[in-house]
């Protein structure tokens, strides 16, 4: 479902150029394509001699890596970067992404050697710093959502959402009251069912209403004392607010049940909502996300869990707590009958503390912001994404299908409607997009509408940027309408690379460069 | 002459005395774009109908195969496990995904036939 | 605000365009006991020079490794990362992209990952590598996730000499999951009989393993495969694998490593790199993205994330994993790093290393009373001294030297294991920080 086809025919109408570059746009091959056998891009020194200790497990065959020298090595990723589109070059309106700018005071901070070059188990008197660091993040953290407690540790949004069940599974243990359902939204993000199945529950879908928010009906209907927990995502995945949520978390609440929320969209609330105030029980949020770590082309992120009293003493290890006037690290669950902190953790989730340059960022983005700049924030993407609702929707002179109607939070979710009969899927008019110099919004999710198109603008664009996405969009609707399908089906032209065959690299993985490898063909 | 039956979640299965083969029709083929992988059971294990039989992969997608029918697997089409773009191109014949001894000769009775198939399908929209 | 483009008349347009007096009423669904009426209790905006100030006292309360004879390893290591790749990295178009779900647009971090993936199956001597994990220990306890997959057995056997924060990951992951976790004791230096049955979904081993001993696990491979069994290797130095026979070599059937001595500064533990590699024949149980070749309309080569069925955002509840994010721009210094130093570069940093440990070793293990435990090794020891090694690093920090991490950390009360310190030594480690080691810790045993 790529919509690749050899028979999308000759390449771009301009003439082709002797090495295949196009200006500033470089083939560049695979490191491995350039080896000068020997060659190496770092200077060392040669080793002492000495008793060799490696007890007869000294590597004999060549590992088969190529050698390079730094101009070499520095060309081949800077051709390699300008390949990319990223929020540096423009708009990335992905939907539930928050793609917003990445301030590089944050990269300054991050790298300053007191932090950069520190080793997780150095002596305590030697790290109180970042231990400080990190507790002030924490506080920023419960501030922000009103919960008492908030675990660290979890290295991305996923590891928080399993961090968020375990808990929750712990907490029902503890009280000797197994449970084995989880009540997991239709438009759930995908990491929701798949983390309740590691926790060893069944999921129980619950359908949406006609206004795209959980049916509450549905909800009490399926609620029973074999459930252990609801995770809802709020702003959901629509980019609505759950507006009947107070109801929802008294329901789960009184089915005896925990509520978990997806803070993926805090960005919609952040500085002006008090999340504890709504109900919510463990709440996981995205440092990458809301509070503007970059993305780095899919990683890392950093997913602290903000929870409820009930849930902290399962939170996991390693937990810093005060102690003789300082800060000291828990790293193993306290035993005996008397307890003490950290004796009902769940464990460990991973190696060492947690995403310790993460939270240098987001704390610098925190603290730049403050309890004024986040609040705007906040305010700012609520705006955007609106302004992009009526300028894009055909009710208020737009060319796309709203899918529920009404004001939107922090993203505003469309559907294929508006390109019934065009012969242009949501695909096609996507890669259209492209070639007009902007990423496409999130596709075909949530699933729980046709064709679906999410889009975030987020608070750091400014406005004569979203007047020129919602006229392109517009104009791109308006072709799309007048039948002009092989246009978007051909798109796009303009990139690097055209559409690419998905098929065959799904039938036949190749996932590695091999020496004898032939280059691989298009299928025919 | 082999009974044709077809099922709501787009499966066919085509009865001859205790045996019947299965596979998914047409329109499920299309509606699942390009197949990438199939995943099949091993031959002499039970199916129940209406529970999962087998797994079909398209790049971006993963459908369950549900069993028809109640039996026990006798062979399993190795030919779409090489090749599954078979099944994109043969779905009713060398596309066919798995054999089985029947349960109940009969289980067929209660399943579409081809024309009530065709409305069913027409009526997807 | 320096980050937020829009002006009040801006705002005041766009109101007027929606149709509302206020921001507030598109917060009308939010109930109100929930809505905060002015702003939260944290500091007002703040430009940067004052965040600057701020944090840079916070980071100015640490020691930084470098300023300090430093030996601290057990599963994190100081290395020399060269200029080059902090700068690529920095790279907006890499720095600020996202997930490479629309090839068409990001070919630059495609092929970069998997020229990663290249890398990490050939150092690992294995037949395929995803795109990277978290880290380590989340990389083990998906290792074990998989072999359980594949095997359909409910026990996975670990050593006593794997890092005790993978044990403890592994446990935790298994929790609820039925799988029985038998994890051995840690013995330093001594073989350990591991049990497989016919319940064996996998053995764990590391190497070198937490106190740095090296072994060959061919033997092992060739047990766990009579009993149906996989054997799953894990590597927390990943350099080791420039002077150490690798994993494949041996017959691993999964390998789990830490990437973080590649291209990423300490960091305090985190953000690091998961390593994750197996045989061809599992691809399709692999956690963690994968990325693959293929041609595009015009019959060029390029690249796409691949095997995408396996993941959360198509499988949902049966997905192998739930991962989402992996480590990118980590994995990208990794790349960087491993691709200045090439076969050559990678190869004598090695032995480097080993020739620091070894010159290390000799000089420590000379002092009266302390004796080397190890029998080989690759860059990191253990030592056994006369007295709680707690105490002997406490007082060599007061002195400045970062002498190593007491075993007694990971095992307070392993009261056979209190002596013992575990020293790494890596090409970082100078002559002079060598002589500073010794005088301090002669002087500390007196």
């Amino acid at each position: 479902m790529t919509g690749w086809s050899q028979a999308l025919g000759a390449p771009a109408e301009e003439a082709p150029t002797l090495t295949g570059n196009r200006g500033l746009q470089i083939e560049e091959p695979l490191i491995f394509e350039q080896d000068s056998p020997g060659h190496c891009g770092v200077d060392l020194p040669e080793p002492p001699p000495h008793r060799g200790r490696l007890g007869a497990l000294e590597r004999r065959a060549p590992i088969g890596l190529p050698g390079l020298s730094e101009p070499q090595i520095v060309r081949h990723f800077t051709r390699l970067s300008q390949k990319n589109y990223a929020i540096d070059t423009g708009l990335y309106p992905l939907g539930s992404c928050t793609m917003k700018h990445n301030p590089r005071l944050n990269e300054k901070l991050a790298r300053l050697p007191g932090f950069a070059d520190l080793h997780p188990l150095q002596p305590e008197t030697t790290i109180q710093g970042a231990l400080e660091l990190i507790d002030t993040l924490a506080h920023w953290l419960k501030t922000l959502t009103g919960m008492p407690a908030v675990a660290l540790s979890p290295a991305a949004g996923a590891h928080g959402e399993l961090c968020g069940m375990m808990t929750i599974r712990a907490a029902l243990t503890a009280r000797g009251d197994a449970r084995r359902r989880i009540l997991v939204p239709e438009s759930a993000h995908g990491t929701n069912p798949a983390t309740a199945a590691i926790c060893g529950y069944a999921i129980d879908p619950i359908a949406a209403n006609a206004r795209g928010r959980v049916d509450l009906a549905a909800l009490k209907a399926k609620l029973g004392g074999d459930v252990a927990a609801l995770m809802l995502t709020n702003p959901n995945t629509c980019g609505l607010f759950e507006d009947e949520i107070l109801e929802i978390a008294a329901a789960v609440h009184a089915a005896g049940a925990f509520f978990y929320c997806d803070g993926a969209n805090f960005n919609a609330i952040v500085g002006r909502v008090r999340p504890a105030d709504l109900g919510i029980d463990a709440l996981h949020l995205n440092l990458h996300k809301t509070f503007s770590t970059p993305h780095g082309g899919g990683g890392p992120g950093s997913g602290p869990v903000a929870l409820a009293a009930a849930l902290a003493p399962f939170a996991p290890l390693p937990w810093i707590v005060h102690r003789d006037n300082r800060l000291t690290l828990v790293e193993q669950a306290a035993k005996g009958p008397e307890g003490g902190p950290a004796a009902s953790s769940i464990g460990r989730l991973k190696g060492f503390h947690g995403q310790m340059g993460m939270f240098v960022r987001a704390l610098g983005y925190m603290m730049s912001h403050g309890a004024d700049g986040l609040r705007q924030v906040a305010e700012d993407a609520v705006l955007n994404a609106n302004y992009l609702r009526v300028r894009l929707d055909r009710k208020t002179g737009g060319l796309l299908s709203q899918s529920f109607p009404g004001p939107c939070m922090h993203e505003v979710l469309f559907d294929d409607r508006f390109l019934k009969d065009t012969g242009v899927t949501t695909l096609d008019f996507a890669k259209a997009l492209i070639d007009e110099g902007f990423h496409p919004m999130t596709m075909y999710f949530p699933l729980v509408v046709h064709g679906a198109l999410l889009i975030e603008p987020t608070e750091t664009e400014s406005k004569a940027s979203l007047d020129q996405f919602a006229d392109t969009v517009n104009r791109l609707a308006a072709r799309a309408g007048s039948g002009d399908a092989a246009v978007f089906q051909a798109a796009p032209r303009l990139t690097p690379r055209r559409r690419l065959d998905e098929t065959a690299a799904a039938r036949k993985p190749l996932l590695r460069w091999r020496r004898e490898q032939p280059k691989r063909e298009a299928t025919k | 002459m082999p009974t044709l039956r077809f099922t709501e979640d787009h499966e066919w299965i085509r009865q001859d005395g205790d045996n019947a083969v299965i596979g998914i029709t047409d329109y499920a083929q299309q509606q699942l774009g390009d197949i990438v992988y199939v995943e099949l059971p091993a031959p002499g294990t039970r199916i129940e109908a209406g529970k999962e039989a087998a797994i079909v992969e398209s790049a971006k997608a993963a459908s369950e195969v549900y069993a028809p029918v109640s039996g026990e697997i006798v062979a399993v089409n190795g030919l779409i496990a090489g090749d599954p773009a078979k099944v994109n191109a043969d779905p009713m014949g060398e596309g066919w995904f798995l054999s089985v001894k029947l349960d109940d000769p009969t289980a067929l009775d209660g399943l579409m036939d081809e024309a009530a198939y065709a409305v069913f399908i027409a009526e997807q929209g | 605000m320096r980050y937020l483009p829009l002006t009040p008349s801006d705002r005041q347009q766009m109101l007027a365009a929606i149709g509302v007096d206020s921001i507030d009423a598109l917060f009308a669904e939010v109930p109100k006991a929930a809505q905060r009426g002015g702003l939260v209790d944290l500091p007002l905006a703040q430009g940067e020079l004052e965040v600057e100030r701020a944090l840079s006292r916070m980071a100015a309360k640490n020691l930084a490794a470098g300023s300090a004879p430093f030996f601290i390893g057990a599963g994190a290591y100081r290395h020399h990362v060269p200029a080059a790749v902090d700068h690529l990295i920095q790279r907006g178009e890499f720095l600020t992209s996202y997930t490479p779900y629309q090839p068409e647009l990001a070919q630059g971090t495609l092929q970069s990952l998997f020229e990663f993936q290249t890398q990490v199956a050939l150092l690992t001597g294995m037949e395929v590598a995803n795109a990277s994990l978290y880290d380590g220990a989340t990389a083990c306890a998906e290792a074990v996730a998989m072999a359980h997959r594949i095997t359909r057995r409910n026990k996975a056997v670990l050593s006593g000499a794997l890092h005790p924060h993978y044990r403890e990951v592994c446990r935790t992951y298994a929790q609820f999951s039925g799988l029985d976790i038998a994890a051995l004791d840690p013995r330093p230096a001594e073989a350990e009989t591991l049990d497989i049955d016919s319940d064996t979904a996998c053995v764990v081993v590391q190497n070198p393993d937490f106190f740095g001993e090296l072994r060959d696990w061919s033997a092992l491979t060739a047990r766990c495969h009579r009993a149906g069994a996989l054997l799953v290797v894990v590597v927390t130095e990943i350099l080791s694998l420039g002077a150490v026979t690798p994993p494949g070599e041996m017959g691993a059937d999964i390998v789990a490593a830490e990437g973080q001595s590649l291209g990423n500064a300490l960091n305090f533990g985190g953000p690091h790199v998961g390593l994750f590699a197996a045989r061809e024949q599992h691809v399709r149980q692999m956690p963690g993205r994968l990325v693959g070749q293929t041609a595009d309309a015009d019959g060029r080569r390029g690249w796409v994330l691949t095997l995408s069925t396996r993941e959360q955002h198509i499988r949902r509840e049966k997905a192998t994993s739930n991962i989402c994010t992996n480590s990118g721009l980590c994995a990208l210094a990794f790349t960087i790093h491993l691709a200045l130093l090439g076969e050559a570069g990678v190869t004598r940093l090695a032995r480097l290393n080993h020739a620091a440990a070894c010159s290390l070793a000799d000089r420590l293990a000379g002092l009266p009373g302390i004796r080397l435990v190890n029998k080989s090794f690759f860059n990191e020891f253990s030592l056994r001294l006369p007295v709680p090694a707690a105490e002997i690093v406490a007082a060599l920090a007061e002195k400045g030297v970062l002498a190593g991490i007491p075993a007694s950390r990971f095992y307070p009360d392993r009261a056979d294991l209190a002596n013992l310190l575990l020293v790494a030594a890596t090409e970082t480690v100078t002559a002079e920080d060598v002589d500073n080691y010794e005088r301090a810790l002669r002087e500390a045993l007196r």
